[in-house]
This record gives C-alpha cells, sequence and structure tokens, in this order.
C-alpha cells in the first residue's frame, strides 16, 4: 500500500467528515443552551443552495459562504420564534424545518441543477503543507476545513472557559433557576439557536461549493441527522465531536478503500456500514448514565415560559 | 405603618413595602400587603402555601413586578426590576427549592450569581474565606448533583454572602435540614445578625420563628393578618394567626399496642435503585399490625421513594418473601396484583405519579380503584360506578372540584391530595403505603387527611408513612423508624423517640443507630 494511497484516504476522510462537524459543532450550541433543533438538514439545504447561487451569481465561494450562514441563520430564526417565542413543540418544529427547508432549497435551487459553479480552492499553508503525509492532509486544505476545526476549538473554550459560556450553559442544565437569577433565558436561546443555524448553513454551502461541487436536490443526503447524532454520541462535549465525526468519516471510506484494495464488501453493507456504526455506538455511549447527566442538558427540548 | 417610618436617614428601615398588590389570573396573590424590615433584624414571614409568601418574596428579588404598591429601599423609593437589581441594592436570596445548576461545579454555580467580573476574582479562595467565617464548608471543584441538601444549600448561602448582603431573603431554609443542620444554620443567622444583616425567614415552622426571629409578619390569603413578636406568642397562637381557625388538640393518648399478627411483613428487602444517582436499599426489615401507624422518616433522598416502589410493587423485590402481604409473599408481584391482596399505594408526587393530570377525578379514581372498587365489567370500564366513586371520595373527603368530571390538574395541591388520599382510603386496604401525604398541602387540608388516616387505622389497616415531616410522624405514628442512606434504623415506640435521636439516625450517625437498638426492649 503506497504513502499515496494512504494519503488520498486521509484527504477524504477529512473531506467527508468536515460538512459533519460543521453542523454538528453548531447545533451543540444550541442543545447546550437547552434547545433541541431537529431542522439541522433542513438548514443545511437551504444553506447549501444559498451559497451556490450567489457564488453563482457573484462569482465568490467566500460570498457564498457568507450567504449561506445567513440564509441558516433566517431559517434557525422560523424556528426560534416558533418554538421559543410561541412555544411550540421543539420537536415538530424541528421536524417541520427539516421538510420545509427541503421544498424551499429545492424551488430556490431549480435552476441550479447540474450546473457548474465557482469552487473552494484549498490554501497550502506555508511549509506545514510540506510535512510528508500530514501536511496534504491538514494544511493544505479549503478555509471551510481549517474553519472547522478553529471553531471546535473556539466553542470548547467558550463553554468551558469564559462566562458566557457559563451562563449558556447553565440556561440548558436549569433554566428556571437561570431565569430566577436574572438571565434572558430566551434571548440567550435565540443567539444559540441563530448560531446552529449559521453553522448548518456553512456546512450546506461546503456540500455545494466544495465537497460536490454542485447542486442537487437532495445533496445532504442525511448530513444533518447524522449531525445530530454526533451530538450525542460526543455526550454533548466539542472534542469528542470531532472524534465522532471523524470515526463516521473514517468508516464511510473505509469499507470503499478496502474494496480498492482488492477485499470485496458488499456494497449495500458499504452504504450501511456508517450508519450501524453510529447506532452501536450511540448504544455504547448512552450506558455510561453518570456522564450523559453530567453533560446532557438537562432542559433539552423542554418548554420554557416565564411569569414576570 | 407609621407614616413617619418614610424619612430617609440612619433610622429608617432597610426596606418597606407599601399596598403591594399582585394578581393572577383567578387570584389575588398579593392584596396590599405591606412589610417593614429593620436594619440587623431577623424577621420571619409566616403564612400557609398559597398565603402569598413566596410571591411577595419574588416581587422583593426583582423576579416579580407587583401590580401596585411602593418599595422603599432605606428610606427611599426604589424600583427593583430584576434580580441583578436586588443584588446591586444588597438583597440576596436563598430558594426554597435551590436555584442550583445540578450539572455544574461549586464554584461555577456561584460564579453565575455574581454580577459583574471584578467580583468573580479569586473567587475560589473567596469561597474558601466565606465558608470558613461562618462554618459553612465547601469545596468549590465538586459537582453540584454529588452533594447533599445541607450542602446544596451552604452553596446558595456563600453565593449570596459574598456579596455583602445588607438583607438576606431564606425562603424555607429548615424544611430540607436535620435538627442538626438546622442548629447549625441558626448560628450562621445569628451571626450574620450581629454583623449588622437583616433577615427574611420565610417559614412554617413556627418552634422555629418562635427561637430565631424578633419580628412576624403572618400573612392568610394574600393578606398580612398580623405583626407581632413570635418569642411572646405561643406556637398555637401564631398557627390560629396563620390558618385563623382554633386548632383541634390533637388526640395522642398512649393507645394500646395493636395486637395480632402483622399485615405487612418487609423481610430483609436488598434492592439496587434504578436511577443512575437513586439510593440502594440494604436489608431492610419491619413489620406492621393491624390498627397500627409506621412512621419512616429520613431526609429526602435516603431511599424512601425506592422503598415506595418496593412496597408498591413498582419494582419487585429480590424474593418473593422479601415482602409479605397478609402473610402471602408478595416480593415479585406487581402493584395490581398486590391491590387485589388488599394493599393501597400513594406516592409522593401528585402529579404524574398518583394522578394523570389531564384525566379527571373519575379516571384517576378509576386508574386505582379498578380492582378493589369493582368499577370493570368484563374488561370494561363500567362509567356509572366510576363515577359515583370519584362523587363519593369528593364528599366523603370534602374535596373542592367541580365534580368527577373536573381534570385533575386543575385542582389545588391540597384538594388534589385530598382526593388521591380518600381514593385510598375509601378502597378499604388491609395495608396503606402512603408517602408525603402532606406534602405542599395546607394545614385545613393536612388536618382531614391525619384524621382520615387515623379513622382508618382504627378500623384494623395497617398504615406506613413514609414522610419528612417530623411534626407529622409524631403527631400520627404508633412506632417509628428513620432511613438513612437506604438503610432502616431500628423501630422504636414514638414515646420514646426524642427529637435528638432522630434526628442523629436522619444524618446517618452509627452510634444513634445502636442507640435506637438499645431503646428497644429484648
Amino acid at each position: 500500500m503506497s504513502a499515496a494511497y494512504i494519503t488520498s484516504f486521509a484527504i477524504s476522510i477529512v473531506a467527508a467528515s468536515t460538512p459533519l462537524l460543521l453542523a454538528a459543532s453548531g447545533e451543540l450550541v444550541a442543545e447546550k443552551s437547552g434547545v433541541l433543533n431537529l431542522g439541522v438538514e433542513g438548514m443545511m439545504l437551504v444553506g447549501a443552495i444559498a451559497g451556490f447561487a450567489t457564488a453563482h451569481q457573484t462569482g465568490s465561494a467566500l460570498l457564498g459562504i457568507g450567504a449561506a450562514a445567513l440564509a441558516g441563520v433566517a431559517l434557525a430564526m422560523i424556528f426560534a420564534a416558533l418554538s421559543l417565542s410561541l412555544l411550540a413543540n421543539q420537536v415538530a418544529c424541528g421536524l417541520a424545518l427539516t421538510i420545509f427547508g427541503k421544498g424551499f432549497a429545492a424551488l430556490l435551487g431549480a435552476g441550479y441543477v447540474g450546473i457548474a459553479g465557482p469552487v473552494l480552492h484549498p490554501i497550502a499553508l506555508p511549509l506545514l503543507s510540506r510535512i510528508p503525509l500530514l501536511g496534504p492532509v491538514l494544511f493544505n486544505q479549503n478555509i471551510l476545513i481549517y474553519f472547522s476545526f478553529v471553531m471546535v476549538a473556539l466553542i470548547a473554550w467558550f463553554l468551558n472557559r469564559t462566562h458566557a459560556g457559563l451562563i449558556l450553559r447553565a440556561i440548558g442544565d436549569n433554566h428556571d433557576a437561570a431565569h430566577a437569577m436574572g438571565y434572558p433565558v430566551i434571548r440567550i436561546r435565540y443567539a444559540a439557536v441563530a448560531f446552529g443555524g449559521a453553522m448548518a448553513g456553512i456546512a450546506g454551502a461546503y456540500l455545494s461549493l466544495f465537497y460536490s461541487p454542485l447542486w442537487s436536490q437532495d445533496l445532504t443526503a442525511g448530513r444533518g441527522w447524522i449531525a445530530l447524532a454526533l451530538v450525542v454520541f460526543s455526550t454533548w462535549r466539542p472534542v469528542w465531536l470531532l472524534v465522532g465525526a471523524y470515526l463516521f468519516g473514517g468508516i464511510t471510506f473505509l469499507a470503499l478503500y478496502l474494496q480498492g484494495m482488492g477485499f470485496s464488501v458488499p456494497s449495500p453493507l458499504i452504504s450501511a456500514l456508517p450508519y450501524a456504526a453510529t447506532v452501536v455506538v450511540l448504544v455504547l455511549i448512552s450506558r455510561d448514565a453518570r456522564r450523559i447527566r453530567l453533560n446532557q442538558p438537562a432542559c433539552l427540548g423542554k418548554y420554557f415560559h416565564a411569569i414576570a | 405603618m407609621d407614616a413617619e417610618l418614610d424619612k430617609p436617614g440612619p433610622d429608617a428601615p432597610l426596606l418597606e413595602l407599601r399596598g403591594i398588590v399582585k394578581q393572577f389570573p383567578g387570584c389575588l396573590a398579593n392584596d396590599h400587603v405591606d412589610l417593614t424590615i429593620r436594619k440587623g433584624e431577623i424577621h420571619a414571614l409566616l403564612g400557609e402555601n398559597g398565603a402569598g409568601k413566596s410571591t411577595l418574596v419574588k416581587i422583593i428579588y426583582g423576579v416579580m413586578k407587583p401590580d401596585a404598591g411602593r418599595i422603599l429601599w432605606n428610606g427611599q423609593p426604589a424600583v427593583i426590576a430584576s434580580p441583578a437589581q436586588a443584588r446591586a441594592l444588597g438583597i440576596g436570596m436563598v430558594f426554597q427549592h435551590f436555584s442550583l445548576f445540578e450539572a455544574l461545579t461549586v464554584a461555577e454555580n456561584v460564579a453565575l450569581g455574581l454580577n459583574s467580573a471584578r467580583q468573580r476574582e479569586g473567587l475560589e479562595r473567596r469561597i474558601a474565606e466565606i465558608s470558613a467565617r461562618y462554618g459553612l464548608p465547601l469545596a468549590p471543584e465538586r459537582t453540584v448533583h454529588d452533594l447533599s441538601v445541607g450542602e446544596r444549600q451552604r452553596i446558595e448561602i456563600v453565593r449570596c454572602l459574598l456579596q455583602n448582603p445588607k438583607l438576606l431573603i431564606m425562603d424555607e431554609p429548615t424544611s430540607v435540614l436535620t435538627p442538626q443542620e438546622a442548629q447549625k444554620l441558626f448560628v450562621t443567622l445569628r451571626r450574620l445578625r450581629a454583623e449588622g444583616c437583616s433577615i427574611l425567614y420565610i417559614s412554617h415552622k413556627l418552634e422555629e420563628v418562635r427561637a430565631l426571629c424578633e419580628t412576624a409578619t403572618i400573612m392568610r390569603l394574600g393578606r398580612v393578618v398580623a405583626q407581632c413578636a413570635p418569642a411572646e406568642k405561643s406556637a398555637r397562637e401564631l398557627a390560629e394567626l396563620m390558618i385563623a381557625a382554633k386548632l383541634k388538640e390533637p388526640d395522642h393518648n398512649a393507645k394500646p399496642a395493636p395486637a395480632g399478627p402483622p399485615r405487612l411483613v418487609v423481610n430483609r428487602l436488598t434492592i439496587r435503585s434504578s436511577q443512575p444517582f437513586g439510593t440502594d436499599l440494604k436489608d431492610i426489615s419491619f413489620s406492621v399490625a393491624g390498627g397500627e401507624i409506621f412512621g419512616i422518616a429520613g431526609i429526602a433522598g435516603n431511599g424512601q421513594s425506592e422503598l415506595m416502589d418496593a412496597l408498591s410493587g413498582e419494582t419487585p423485590a429480590g424474593s418473593p418473601a422479601n415482602i409479605l402481604l397478609d402473610g402471602a409473599p408478595v416480593g415479585l408481584e406487581r402493584p395490581a396484583a398486590r391491590r387485589r391482596r388488599g394493599g393501597c399505594f400513594l406516592p409522593e408526587e401528585r402529579n404524574g405519579h398518583g394522578a394523570v393530570g389531564p384525566m379527571t377525578l373519575a379516571e384517576n379514581g378509576f386508574l386505582s380503584a379498578h380492582v378493589r372498587g369493582a368499577l370493570q365489567r368484563f374488561g370494561l370500564i363500567n362509567a356509572r360506578r366510576t363515577r359515583e366513586f370519584a362523587a363519593r371520595v369528593i364528599h366523603a373527603f370534602d374535596v373542592r372540584a367541580t365534580g368527577p368530571q373536573a381534570e385533575a390538574r386543575s385542582l389545588s395541591g391540597g384538594n388534589l391530595q385530598k382526593f388521591l388520599v380518600g381514593r385510598e382510603v375509601l378502597q378499604k386496604p388491609g395495608v396503606l403505603v402512603i408517602s408525603q401525604p402532606t406534602w405542599g398541602v395546607d394545614a385545613g387540608a393536612a388536618a382531614a387527611i391525619y384524621e382520615a388516616l387515623a379513622r382508618l387505622a382504627a378500623t384494623g389497616t395497617a398504615i406506613v408513612l413514609i414522610s419528612q415531616d417530623l411534626d407529622e410522624i409524631l403527631l400520627l405514628c404508633d412506632r417509628i423508624a428513620v432511613i438513612a442512606a437506604g438503610r432502616l434504623s431500628p423501630a422504636m415506640p414514638v414515646q420514646e423517640a426524642s427529637l435528638e435521636t432522630i434526628g442523629l439516625l436522619m444524618g446517618g450517625a452509627p452510634e444513634a443507630q445502636q442507640d435506637a437498638a438499645h431503646a428497644l426492649p429484648a
């Protein structure tokens, strides 16, 4: 097995893991504040088409990313208004958001199917990118891949080291107590949901501007759902989100590359493997009840209604 | 109220409320309430549940806005629009149900109560300082959900003290403490008073208020009904002011010990808790004869809910012989089977466990009484009998509800509890296991429930009363035992149980276990 083969395997893993990592890290922040937004898939799709269309019109992939983030936020605000201000059920709103997002993205994208747009190009970091094996995998990538790593580190720092992050966790753990202490529960949740929407939108743009790079109707192919599962998998810890996303990405490609090396693996099994692995890992994780209790936001998905 | 108190200056009271009104849909929670707290006094706010104490306190702490009325702080008009503003003025509050974040550490919980970054500098060191100075030991790096209730309360107190409050509000602080822990808390509070801090002490424990507080304001149905020096009144007089009715003297003549075979025997019951942070039951044995009320005292979270589940059959015991109901081994039987044999059970939590909120009273009656009340026919609900059964409960227990078709959740806590107790009592059980029957229930309803239990015992039913309210246990029970960390102390006749022994047992002190064993006749 050649070094080039290993490098290409590793690059594939990074490419496949990044959208999951982006979307999941946004959702993690929203969930840490106690809001369960199941609309990730819908926000990704709308982000993908908004990003693709903007990039196509302006010729700038970077503007596309910005538009994707805004589109994700816009969709997330629909969810927030329904579930946080009007107290609709979060699960139902999230599911509705995904269905709406799918249809809306298809409508917006009707004119963009099958055409090529601007693509995100890799940015080689000086010196670092010339490290054998590691260099091309980690330091000669497009901006969103660097961004995904930076965001995980930032989110981990924000949640565990800053006072604002502490307030966010506190609201997710006990919104009544946080309210009694005078923290603006609803406003902070709006911000967290908006952040989740922006990250999902950017994850969508990653798919339409780099990974595919095309617009097609079912571009996300369930990645939004996997991102949701990864948040549980990580037991709401950003660093473990990184592990989970890369494990999932790794399994996706492991079977393909094994096939490339001459092992015969039935293709339905290949397609099923990442999902089966997710289920198995989720089951294993949930056996550690103490860790879940400590990290899972106790108010996740619950109504909050303040009487003033 | 004296209008002269209005003047600002060194003699002005610390806090004055004038004519506070707060209206909720269907309930006037505060009706022109006046309250004056002087500097350096411990001021009691007394009242039953629903008297409007909590609402008033929330207004003082800026959680709720009054519809009308004025607040004067040091004689100056003040608007307290948020808890942050209250804290900035120098008002700290220790909540009844602690406003703590279980997944966070002690230090993080404290930090959340401090408004500015400057206050949070060197926090761990200052927590250590305050806890040493006021005798409130705490480890800043521990996670809250690993801590006992007493330790949790200390976090709240330390959190308030870090801000050098001028007024500390304590909402029923001793309801969760052992008598010994409560004594320690009083020492801390008296030291705070000596340092010039005023304390607003909310409670319905009258002896405590008499020992601790200089002044008491008594509320009933949203109004202030009296202000007095509690030390000059007897607990009885205070209670009468609170509930506005002459109390019946509790009939506690030493009854003859009930003879006859035990109706409920628990024999070396050991169960691992199914909850991740539950308490395992260890080697629990006791027996209750017909006509006897057996009390199980203890602080919340020491295995009471696990014991309740084991007795009712929600959790199976290890072997059938662990629990005998009228001599029949029922350890592995499910609740319905135990009910068929004459057991009735009422858990602590009314909403969602004892009753289904969105269902009607008739349906809730059916859920528990369908076997013993014969409310089903050919496996279907007998609607007429079900309605009649609920109507009978409502009538017999004076439940204030629109009728059998009222939703359970539409009833107030006391009324729903009366209905649930009545539901079990009217089934004429051979054995009744009941947990916290008067938790959050007003004194009138509590008295009705006590009477019903006493009457039921007189008909030959064996009753197990699991309660954290010692007064209730001492009032009703013939014999008592204390549960601590999943172990049950030996049972003792109530006449021989001193408050001190019970307190030590509640804290799980091993020497107290032995004392109690010696106190037993061989």
